[in-house]
C-alpha cells in the first residue's frame, strides 16, 4: 500500500491510497462532522455536512471528505468561513424538519444555526438514507425504500417485506437520527398489515436492548 | 443495398447516388421539425405528394420531408431548390399554387418573407432577415436531407470525415486535430472536447465508451433535437470518428423517450449504418470495429447529467455520482467513458474534413466555430438559429430575431434555462462567449435564449425555474432538496406580496450554499438565474418585501 502525505487543518497525516479525507481525518483524531455516514455503509455524500475546503495545485474546491480521495500534498482545511457557513445553513435547512433531532441541535450549537430560520416542513425525516442503505448493504432485506424525487424524496416502507422482517430486526430504528424510521414503520404496520407482523420468535428470545422501539426523546428531556 | 465493404466502394455508391441526381430538377423541401409538425406540416407535405401523384409529376419534381430548418415562427416551412427559394406559414390549400409556380420556374409572392415594416420582399433563403445573419454549418444541411434517407446524408458529402479519418489519419491525429481546433462542448460546461478524448483515451482500461448526450433537458432549449431528429447521420458520423480517436468499441446514443419522431429517426440511422457497413465490425475494411446502441431516458431532467445518465444506460436510477474521478476514466460500468452533446459531435465531421486551422478562423477567441441558439420569449423570429462564436447578442436579438414581440423594449436577455440567468438589456453588446457570458452571470449553457421585454416580473422568472427545477431534483442530497423548496417558498411569497424582512438575506444564503454544496450540476447551478437577479435586479427584490413596523424591509 502506498503512502500519501498530506495536509488536513496545517498538520501533516500519513494516509494510504484509496483512503477518503475523511477516513484519514478519523485516523489523525480530526472531527469533521457527518450525518448520512456510517463504517458499515457505503459513502453516500447525501447530508453534504462533512464538506471541506480542499486546496489542489492552487484551486480551491468544496468536496464532501466522505467521498473524496486522498492524494499526495493537498491541503485540507475542515473549518473556514466558507465550510462553517455552509454547514449551518445545512443544518437549518434539516432543522425545518426535525427541530428537536439531538444530532442536529448539537451541530446547531456549533455552528450557530437557527432553528426557526426556514419554513417548517411537515415530514421530520431528512433524508439521510440510513435506514435504506442499512437495510439493503448490511441486512439485504430492501424493507425500505426511496419513493419519489425533489423535495417529495421520502423513505417507505414495503409492507409485504417489512411485515415479514422488520419487528425482528428494528436495528435501523437506532441509526435514525430523528426517529422518523420506526414512526414511518409503524404507521406501515398500523395502515398495511395490523397485527399481522412475523414476531413469533421475538418472545422467545432474549431481546438485545437496541431491538426496543425508541422512544422519541424531546431535546429538553435528554440534555 | 449490399454491404460497403472498403472505401472505394463507399466513393463509387455516392458517385452512383450523386449521378441519378438531377440536380437542376426543382425540389420542395417541407419541413417536418418539432414546430412545423406541430403546425401540421405533414398535410402539406401530403398535399404536394398527391398534386405530384394527381398531376403526374415524379419526373418533373421532388418533394422531400426534411428535419428543422430553423424558421419555427414562420412554419411550416418550406424551400424550393434550385434558389432556396422560401416559402412561409404554407398550408395545403398553397399546394397546388406554388407546385404551378416552380413548375414554370416562377415564384409565389404571397408566400414569401415580407419585411413587416417596409413591406421589402425577400424571396431566397440569403435574402430572408432571419438566416441572412447566420453562418449554417451544422443546420445548413437540413433542408437538404430526408432525416431516414442515408442516402440524402451521402449526397451532401456525408461519411467523407469518417473516410479521411480512417484511411488518411491515425487516431492520434485525429484527436490532435479536435484538440488544435478547441472544440468546447456544446452541452453546457464548454470543456475542451479534445482534452477530454484524451484523457478517456489514455484511461488504462481497454474497454471504453463513447457516449452522444442527446438529452436536452435545457428549457427553451431545443437544438439538439433538431439535429438529431434532422440530420442524425452527421452525430453518427462524429460519435465514430471520436471512437476511432480514442480507442472505443462501442457507442450509445441517450436521449429522450418523449419524442417520437426523434426515436424513429435515430433507429432508422442506426440500422441504415450498420446495412451500409459504417457500424460494426471492419468498418470499409479499416480494422476498426465499433457498434452504437440507442437509449432512452425515464423521464427526469437529472437523468441528462452525464454520471446519472451513465448510471441510466447501466440500468440503475440516474441519480448523479460525485465526478472526483472524472466519468473520462470511471464511467458506464467503471470503465472510461466519454461524454459529448449532440452539437459538440456535430462538429466533429467537419472539423475533420475541413481541418482545425479552418474551424478555429471561426468565432471568438477563446470560442471557437458555430453555436446553434434556440431563440424564444418575446421575440418576433422564434426558431433555432447558428452563429459564429462571438456575435455580438444584438445580432441575435435585433437582426436575426427580429426584436421584442408587441413594439415593447427590451428588459433583459436570460441564457441557459433553469440553470442560466438573466442579463439586463444595456448588455445586449456582449458577445457570444463562453467565459464572456459565464462572467456577466448568463452562461450559454447549451444554448437556450429568451428575451423578455419591459413587462417581466423577474421575481416570477427566477420563481417559475426553481418551481420547474424543485420537480427535478433527485433529492439525493441536503441543499439542492431543501435549498431550492425554502428559495422557492421565499420567491412564491414575494409574487404574492408576502415579503418579508430577512427575505433577501436567507435567499442570498441558500442560494449560496445550494451552489457550493450540492452534488451535481443540477443543485450546484440551480441558484444562477436566482444570483443573476438578484446582481442586475436587486431593487425590484427590495422592493418587494413588506414595509414592516417602518424598516426599510431588508
Amino acid at each position: 500500500m502506498s503512502e500519501i502525505i498530506l495536509t488536513i487543518d496545517d498538520k501533516e497525516v500519513k494516509a494510504t491510497a484509496g483512503m477518503t479525507v475523511l477516513q484519514a481525518a478519523q485516523q489523525a483524531g480530526i472531527v469533521i462532522p457527518t450525518l448520512c455516514h456510517h463504517e458499515k455503509l457505503e459513502a453516500f455524500g447525501g447530508c453534504r455536512l462533512c464538506i471541506v475546503e480542499v486546496e489542489v495545485r492552487g484551486w480551491t474546491n468544496y468536496v464532501v471528505s466522505c467521498l473524496y480521495p486522498v492524494a499526495k500534498d493537498i491541503v485540507v482545511r475542515t473549518r473556514s468561513e466558507k465550510v462553517d457557513k455552509i454547514r449551518k445553513v445545512i443544518v437549518e435547512e434539516l432543522m425545518a424538519h426535525a427541530p428537536d433531532a439531538p444530532e442536529l441541535v448539537k451541530l446547531a450549537e456549533v455552528y450557530g444555526a437557527n432553528r426557526d430560520r426556514f419554513e417548517r416542513q411537515q415530514s421530520f425525516c431528512i433524508v439521510c438514507g440510513l435506514c435504506v442503505r442499512y437495510c439493503n448493504e448490511v441486512k439485504q432485506k430492501n424493507a425500505v425504500g426511496f419513493i419519489d424525487n425533489g423535495a417529495e424524496r421520502e423513505i417507505s416502507f414495503i409492507p409485504e417485506i417489512a411485515k415479514n422482517e422488520c419487528w425482528e430486526c428494528q436495528e435501523c430504528f437506532a441509526l435514525c437520527p430523528t426517529s422518523y424510521a420506526q414512526a414511518a414503520y409503524l404507521l406501515t404496520e398500523a395502515l398495511a398489515f395490523p397485527g399481522e407482523r412475523k414476531a413469533t420468535d421475538h418472545v422467545s428470545r432474549a431481546p438485545e436492548p437496541t431491538r426496543r422501539v425508541i422512544p422519541l426523546i424531546p431535546v429538553a428531556a435528554a440534555t | 443495398m449490399p454491404k460497403l465493404h472498403s472505401v472505394a466502394e463507399l466513393q463509387e455508391f455516392r458517385a452512383e447516388i450523386l449521378a441519378s441526381r438531377d440536380l437542376a430538377k426543382p425540389c420542395i423541401a417541407v419541413c417536418a421539425g418539432a414546430a412545423c409538425d406541430g403546425m401540421d406540416s405533414a398535410a402539406v407535405a401530403a398535399a404536394f405528394l398527391a398534386e405530384m401523384d394527381k398531376q403526374k409529376l415524379g419526373g418533373k419534381l421532388e418533394v422531400r420531408t426534411t428535419g428543422c430548418h430553423g424558421y419555427c415562427e414562420k412554419g411550416p416551412n418550406v424551400v424550393v431548390t434550385p434558389g432556396e427559394i422560401c416559402y412561409f406559414e404554407v398550408q395545403p390549400t398553397d399546394v397546388a399554387e406554388v407546385v404551378a409556380a416552380t413548375l414554370k420556374g416562377e415564384v409565389v409572392d404571397r408566400l414569401v418573407y415580407k419585411d413587416p415594416n417596409t413591406g421589402a420582399q425577400a424571396v431566397h433563403m440569403s435574402e430572408v432577415p432571419f438566416y441572412k445573419h447566420q453562418m449554417r454549418l451544422l443546420m445548413g444541411d437540413n433542408p437538404k436531407i430526408d432525416p431516414m434517407r442515408i442516402d440524402d446524408y451521402l449526397a451532401v458529402g456525408g461519411y467523407a470525415a469518417l473516410v479521411k479519418a480512417l484511411t488518411e489519419m491515425t487516431p492520434v491525429q485525429v484527436l490532435d486535430e479536435v484538440k488544435k481546433a478547441n472544440l468546447r462542448g456544446r452541452g453546457g460546461g464548454g470543456f475542451p472536447a479534445g482534452s477530454k478524448w484524451e484523457t478517456t483515451r489514455n484511461a488504462p482500461e481497454k474497454t471504453k465508451y463513447v457516449i452522444v448526450n442527446g438529452h436536452e433537458g435545457e428549457s427553451a432549449a431545443f437544438m439538439d433535437r433538431a439535429m438529431l431528429t434532422g440530420n442524425p447521420h452527421k452525430i453518427l458520423e462524429g460519435l465514430i470518428i471520436g471512437a476511432y480517436a480514442i480507442g472505443a468499441q462501442k457507442g450509445f446514443m441517450y436521449t429522450r423517450h418523449d419524442m417520437p419522431l426523434l426515436e424513429k429517426h435515430v433507429r432508422n440511422a442506426l440500422v441504415q449504418a450498420k446495412e451500409y457497413g459504417l457500424l460494426g465490425e471492419n468498418i470499409l475494411g479499416s480494422g476498426f470495429d465499433f457498434e452504437c446502441e440507442l437509449h432512452f431516458d425515464v423521464g427526469i431532467f437529472v437523468s441528462g447529467e452525464s454520471s446519472a445518465l451513465m448510471r441510466s444506460i447501466e440500468g440503475n436510477p440516474p441519480e448523479p455520482r460525485p465526478k472526483y474521478i472524472r466519468t473520462s476514466v470511471s464511467g458506464i460500468w467503471d470503465k472510461p467513458s466519454n461524454l459529448n452533446n449532440v452539437e459538440t459531435w456535430a462538429n466533429v465531421p467537419q472539423i475533420i474534413s475541413k481541418g482545425a486551422d479552418w474551424f478555429t478562423s471561426i468565432g471568438s477567441e477563446k470560442s471557437k466555430g458555430t453555436k446553434l441558439i434556440s431563440l424564444s420569449g418575446n421575440v418576433v423570429n422564434s426558431g433555432i438559429v447558428e452563429v459564429p462564436m462571438g456575435t455580438p447578442l444584438r445580432t441575435l436579438a435585433f437582426d436575426i430575431g427580429g426584436g421584442v414581440r408587441d413594439g415593447k423594449t427590451l428588459k433583459a436577455i436570460h441564457f441557459g434555462g433553469a440553470m442560466g440567468g438573466s442579463i439586463p438589456a444595456d448588455l445586449i453588446d456582449a458577445p457570444l462567449d463562453f467565459d464572456g457570458m459565464s462572467k456577466l452571470g448568463a452562461p450559454i449553457g447549451a444554448g437556450g435564449l429568451l428575451l423578455m421585454d419591459e413587462d417581466t416580473d423577474m421575481i416570477e422568472v427566477a420563481r417559475y425555474l426553481l418551481d420547474f427545477l424543485v420537480n427535478e431534483s433527485c433529492g439525493k442530497c441536503a441543499p439542492c432538496r431543501e435549498g431550492m423548496p425554502q428559495m422557492l417558498h421565499i420567491l412564491t411569497n414575494m409574487t404574492q406580496g408576502k415579503g418579508k424582512a430577512g427575505d433577501l438575506e436567507r435567499l442570498e444564503d441558500l442560494a449560496e450554499v445550494t451552489g457550493l454544496g450540492s452534488l451535481c450540476a443540477l443543485g450546484k447551478t440551480s441558484a444562477d438565474p436566482l444570483k443573476s437577479m438578484l446582481r442586475y435586479f436587486k431593487p425590484e427584490y427590495e422592493a418587494r418585501i413588506v414595509n414592516i413596523a417602518g424598516g426599510s424591509g431588508t
